[in-house]
């Protein structure tokens, strides 16, 4: 078990390195700079602005500079909001998202889960039509549509809750969460009710049916356990997705996490903050991946029989 | 059931915030709090190192010049400065700073403050882009670059505390509307040197506890990409005829967001509205729409070192051949004006000459002229802009027009922003869409872009003539003679066609019917200290 998370913390080290060389370089190849603007900035302030963040060393200088700064936990000061430095820009963003998300996967799990057993228990019935259909619109309906529908019914026409922000009115979380959950919660709903199928008609569960085992029980501590393999190894993607691809509904309800700056960033060709955002969500994408084999580990015995890969 | 278990959390949630909330608009007229939106997250506070509009209306809020333009005629008023006399020459300026001005922490604010943040916004390592503004003074430029040394040699001077004085090259007419822009903005030394060197961008001075101002309202909290509020600053001057006691900037990025926030009450007063939209608010709501000309303009640029646009005849024609009443009618819809010059007409009293502007029989007749009869040899050329869905549509017209009138083809190209400003600048292009605002009310700030050695130009456009003209007309005291050069160098702009003038901006805003004093104007300034909020709106005069 050590050996297995020893093993995959130390793969996470070259991954780390590629995706910061990669980044680094590649902002620098795409067209235009930082500070070009319609408006262009005259040669001796661009030329005083390149030398106060060294972009007039050569690319090789500033990346071994960026390595050096970065393995020290800085990194560096943002172009677009000068006085800002990374690290505070992804402390102020990074809650944020952070909570967007929780919010988004607590919907996303209620809804998913319960929608995918209800279903499971009904196979082919309309219970299970109804639910299943109900996702694959949810799975269909991008986010960008889905956020203004909700904002036209619940904060224009019936007036419940306000239109955006988050944690400045009352209730103004409530439909971003909700927004970014269902998508997710379509996604679980079949994965759970494909899981629980396949549990069902397993023999273990013929055998406890004939033994009398209340039907709410068998699904609840046997089925579900093994039901819900798929839905957990979806959860790391899927928590990593929820922390770096909730740009729409960021921007949508005026929210200040992490996904406006990661695109922002990146048409301002602000190189510090890209990277930064790049490192960041690397980190955490690899860490789920790792928490959510973890996970599947400690659940499914047939994994810790054989050796870890 | 876990089967009803999602509708019941649901259910939960929504009833747990159905209590009725007071809105912004509600508790904006009971504070006399206005919230407005303000576009983008403003990148910094600091007057000499900004540019960009979010930033300015900010700053507008916590600063104030020497003077400032009256909201409905952009008359000069007196501010900081109580009153000021001019040199029979119109090069010397004598300003006499009011003796109750202060900063906001109550220190006086001094002629000697004016220097120093002067002298800040002309040092090279500072990197102010709007140092040139300053170039009219003498020696200013000199200075920016390193070519004077002595700060004492740039005809900035301060003889005692209350008075400041300054020297210009030449007779500048707009020289007082320049002192409104936020770059001639004092800042306080102090607080300055507290946090870093004269000349150092990006420290901390401008935060929400260490930033000094002397605006009417001073910086209260700053949560990026949340929020900025101001409140009212008891040491302003005039703090007894300033009726706001706070103003809540939101950042908001895109424009249905903001337009569903009006709607619901949460702001006074849009940064934009969705082109979509306006048709409705005419009908709907048509107290909430504010359309007001506004000092800009939107063009093509056209690559002139390319052919088959090294041609004069062929540049004429493709601005010739353009129906752009159709355009402002049919896409932009925000009640935009055709545009026949670079200049928007009535700016300071001077009128462009527009006498040719759509003429499809002339466009036809100046490409035969040029060898392509009917359009027939054209190389198909590529029309290139910044990725926007009306940038789009207006470029499709623009395509159908030129195809219809001369028999031409267009491809369109979407770009990414700062892709489209590097092959602008590299002239890897031919055709590019732009658009130029106006710093201050007089036709230099439009006519200047296309001097020879201007960084904006990037048309390749070099023209001698031109430039004399302009260099000939700022040597020109006389008012009515020197518009009459510019308009010379204008004509000969529009001749020589390397821009192609679509039309002039106008600013489309929802503005609430309780905010009062909200005047429009060609620069869409609306001085803080001017509103107040009116529940009833009947209160507005």
């Amino acid at each position: 078990m050590s050996g297995f998370l020893l093993r995959r913390l130390l793969q996470a080290i070259p991954v780390l390195l590629v995706v910061i060389t990669l980044a680094f370089f590649l902002v620098r190849l795409a067209p235009g700079g930082p500070f070009d603007a319609e408006r262009a900035v005259p040669p001796e302030v661009l030329k005083s602005l390149n030398a106060r963040y060294h972009l007039d060393d050569p690319w090789q200088r500033q990346y071994l500079d960026y390595l050096g700064t970065v393995l020290q936990g800085d990194l560096g000061p943002s172009y677009k909001y000068p006085g800002r430095s990374v690290n505070e820009i992804l402390a102020a963003g990074f809650p944020v998202t952070l909570e967007l998300g929780c919010y988004a996967l607590l919907v996303a799990l209620v809804v998913g889960i319960g929608a995918g057993i209800a279903a499971a228990m009904h196979p082919r019935r309309w219970i299970d039509h109804g639910a299943m259909t109900v996702a694959m619109a949810g799975i269909c309906l991008p986010t960008f549509v889905m956020g203004p529908l909700l904002v036209l019914v619940f904060s224009v026409w019936l007036e419940w809750l306000p239109v955006s922000g988050w944690g400045y009115l009352p209730g103004d979380k409530i439909l971003p969460s909700l927004t970014l959950g269902f998508a997710y919660a379509a996604y679980i709903a079949r994965l759970t009710r494909a899981g629980m199928l396949e549990v069902l008609q397993q023999d273990f569960i013929r055998t406890a049916r004939a033994k009398g085992v209340p039907e709410f029980t068998i699904v609840m501590q046997h089925a579900l356990r093994g039901g819900m393999l798929p839905v957990i190894s979806f959860l790391g993607p899927a928590l990593a997705g929820l922390l770096s691809g909730s740009f729409v509904v960021e921007t949508l309800f005026q929210i200040p996490g992490l996904g406006r700056y990661y695109i922002q960033a990146a048409f301002n060709r602000d190189y510090t903050l890209i990277l930064g955002t790049t490192i960041f969500l690397a980190v955490l994408i690899v860490l789920f991946n790792l928490l959510a084999d973890l996970l599947a580990y400690w659940l499914d015995p047939r994994l810790r029989r054989t050796p870890a890969r | 059931m876990p089967a009803h278990l999602p509708t019941v959390v649901i259910c939960l949630l929504l009833l747990s915030a159905c209590d009725s909330h007071e809105s912004n608009l509600e508790s904006g007229a009971r504070d006399q709090i206005l919230h407005l939106g303000n576009g983008d997250e403003p990148q910094d506070l600091d007057p000499q190192t900004v540019t960009g509009l979010p930033e300015n209306a900010i700053i507008m809020a916590l600063f104030e010049g020497l003077v400032s333009k009256h909201p409905a005629d952009l008359g000069i008023q007196p501010r900081v400065a109580e009153r000021w006399t001019v040199s029979a020459d119109q090069r010397s300026y004598t300003f006499h700073i009011r003796p109750d001005a202060r900063w906001s922490n109550g220190e006086p604010l001094t002629a000697a403050d004016f220097v120093w943040s002067w002298q800040r916004a002309l040092m090279p390592a500072l990197g102010n882009p709007y140092a040139y503004m300053f170039y009219s003074i003498r020696n200013a430029g000199d200075f920016h670059h390193g070519r004077v040394t002595d700060f004492g040699q740039v005809g900035i001077h301060a003889p005692d505390a209350h008075t400041l004085v300054v020297e210009l090259k030449e007779p500048v007419p707009y020289f007082l509307q320049l002192l409104d822009h936020h770059s001639f903005y004092p800042v306080h030394p102090g607080t300055i040197a507290r946090f870093g060197g004269i000349a150092e961008r990006g420290t901390l001075w401008t935060r929400p506890g260490n930033l000094v101002g002397n605006g009417a309202f001073v910086l209260d909290q700053w949560q990026l990409n949340r929020i900025l509020t101001v409140k009212r600053n008891r040491f302003y001057w005039d703090a007894k005829n300033v009726r706001l006691n706070g103003i809540h900037f939101y950042p908001i990025a895109v424009a249905s967001t903001e337009e569903r926030m009006y709607r619901a009450g949460q702001l006074h007063v849009t940064f934009r509205v969705p082109t979509e939209k306006i048709a409705v608010y005419r009908t709907r709501d048509p107290v909430s729409l504010r359309i007001t000309p506004y000092l800009g303009t939107y063009f093509y640029r056209l690559n002139v070192s390319v052919p088959p646009l090294n041609d004069a005849r062929v540049r004429r024609a493709l601005t010739l051949a353009l129906d752009r009443k159709q355009i402002v009618e049919h896409i932009t819809l925000g009640g935009q004006i055709p545009a026949a010059s670079l200049t928007p007409p009535g700016t300071a009293g001077y009128t462009p000459d527009v006498s040719v502007s759509y003429d499809p029989d002339q466009a036809r007749a100046l490409l035969t002229a040029a060898g392509f009869p009917g359009g027939r040899g054209f190389p198909q050329l590529e029309l290139m802009f910044n990725s926007d869905e009306l940038h789009r549509k207006i470029a499709t017209a623009v395509q159908q027009m030129w195809s219809r009138e001369l028999g031409i083809q267009v491809a369109l190209t979407s770009q990414d922003w700062k892709v489209q400003i590097s092959r602008e600048s590299n002239l890897q292009y031919q055709i590019s869409r732009a658009s130029w605002i106006g710093d201050y009310v007089d036709p230099t700030t439009f006519l200047d872009v296309f001097r020879s050695d201007g960084g904006n130009n990037r048309t390749g456009w070099i023209n001698t003539a031109y430039d004399a003209l302009l260099e000939q007309a700022a040597h020109t005291p006389d008012p009515a003679a020197r518009l009459d050069l510019l308009r010379q160098a204008e004509t000969l702009l529009m001749q020589e066609a390397p821009i192609v003038p679509l039309y002039t901006f106008t600013q489309v805003r929802l503005v609430s019917p309780q905010l009062c004093g909200w005047q429009p104007n060609l620069l869409d300034q609306h001085p803080f200290k001017h509103l107040w909020i009116d529940a009833t709106g009947k209160g507005c005069p």
